[in-house]
């Protein structure tokens, strides 16, 4: 059992569908973020779901989805603002690395000859 | 040649019949074929496998599925092939979460009374394997037998 069940929790949604959880945090969230399956929280809890899988923050409240096999998907919400800097920091740095790369591959397409000219030089 | 390779074999929820005895046999037939097996599951999914294997025959090695997932994404095990056994939206979401944490191929192994429908929503790299049964295995077996690893 994850820590997450002994933790002070709100449910929003019971025994539903992946599909139907991730469009409800996408609407009721003030901030939403995306991550891959495996995204680990609260010590002990892997994310089960289906990319892309939606984290949404609602004030001081992280909202997330939790799988069950035998029971379906739940949208929980606990509050903490540890997390939910985290789950920013870690937008931060996926913005960071998409812009490397963008510089990257700018980079790459200004090396290439600017002209005719500049071919016929090469 | 798959000697030596591993297989995973990942259950859902239990409550479907034919789940049980298909993870023992494709367990038996995948050992017998020289593949190291492992299976994952619920603890109620693995008592189940336990109680009709006591002397793991079929079945040689278990693990608590939340246990595993964590085991794999720390990079601790990986696997070679996954079959992931499923009958509903969160077996399907569990598929999705080996698809991605794993560097295994996966077989999504689709059954039950709805398996077509749950076979649809499946976009995630995985061969299926579908089959609507519930209480006579096999129409999935004959269907697992035709798997070529």
């Amino acid at each position: 059992m994850s820590c997450i069940e002994q933790m002070k929790y709100k449910l929003y949604l019971e025994r539903t569908s992946f599909k139907e959880a991730r469009e409800y945090i996408e609407k009721n969230s003030e901030e939403v973020y995306y991550v891959d399956p495996g995204y680990k929280i609260f010590k002990d809890y892997y994310i089960i779901g289906v990319p892309p899988v939606a984290m949404g923050v609602r004030g001081k409240e992280m909202l997330f989805t939790y799988v069950k096999p035998c029971h379906g998907t739940f949208v929980m919400g606990i509050d903490s603002e540890e997390e939910i800097n985290r789950l920013r920091e870690n937008e931060k740095e996926k913005i960071k690395k998409s812009l490397k790369r963008g510089l990257k591959e700018k980079a790459e397409i200004t090396s290439q000859p600017a002209s005719f000219g500049d071919m016929w030089k090469k | 040649m798959t000697e030596g390779k591993k297989a995973l074999l990942v259950m859902g929820c239990p409550e479907v019949p034919v789940q049980t005895s298909m993870v023992i046999y494709l367990s038996h037939k995948l050992h017998k074929a020289g593949w190291i097996v492992t299976v994952a599951g619920t603890d109620a999914a693995v008592k189940l496998l336990k109680a009709a294997d006591p002397e793991s025959y079929y079945v040689q090695n278990t693990i608590d599925l939340d246990e595993l997932i964590g085991e794999i994404i720390e990079k601790k095990v990986d696997f070679d092939v996954c079959f992931v056994f499923m009958h509903s939206d969160a077996g399907m979401t569990y598929g999705a979460t080996f698809s991605v944490i794993s560097r295994a191929r996966i077989y999504a192994l689709v059954f039950g009374k709805n398996a077509e429908a749950l076979a649809e929503t499946i976009d995630y790299p995985a061969e299926k394997i579908v089959a609507k049964a519930t209480h006579n295995p096999n129409p999935l077996k004959n269907k697992i037998d035709k798997v070529v690893l």
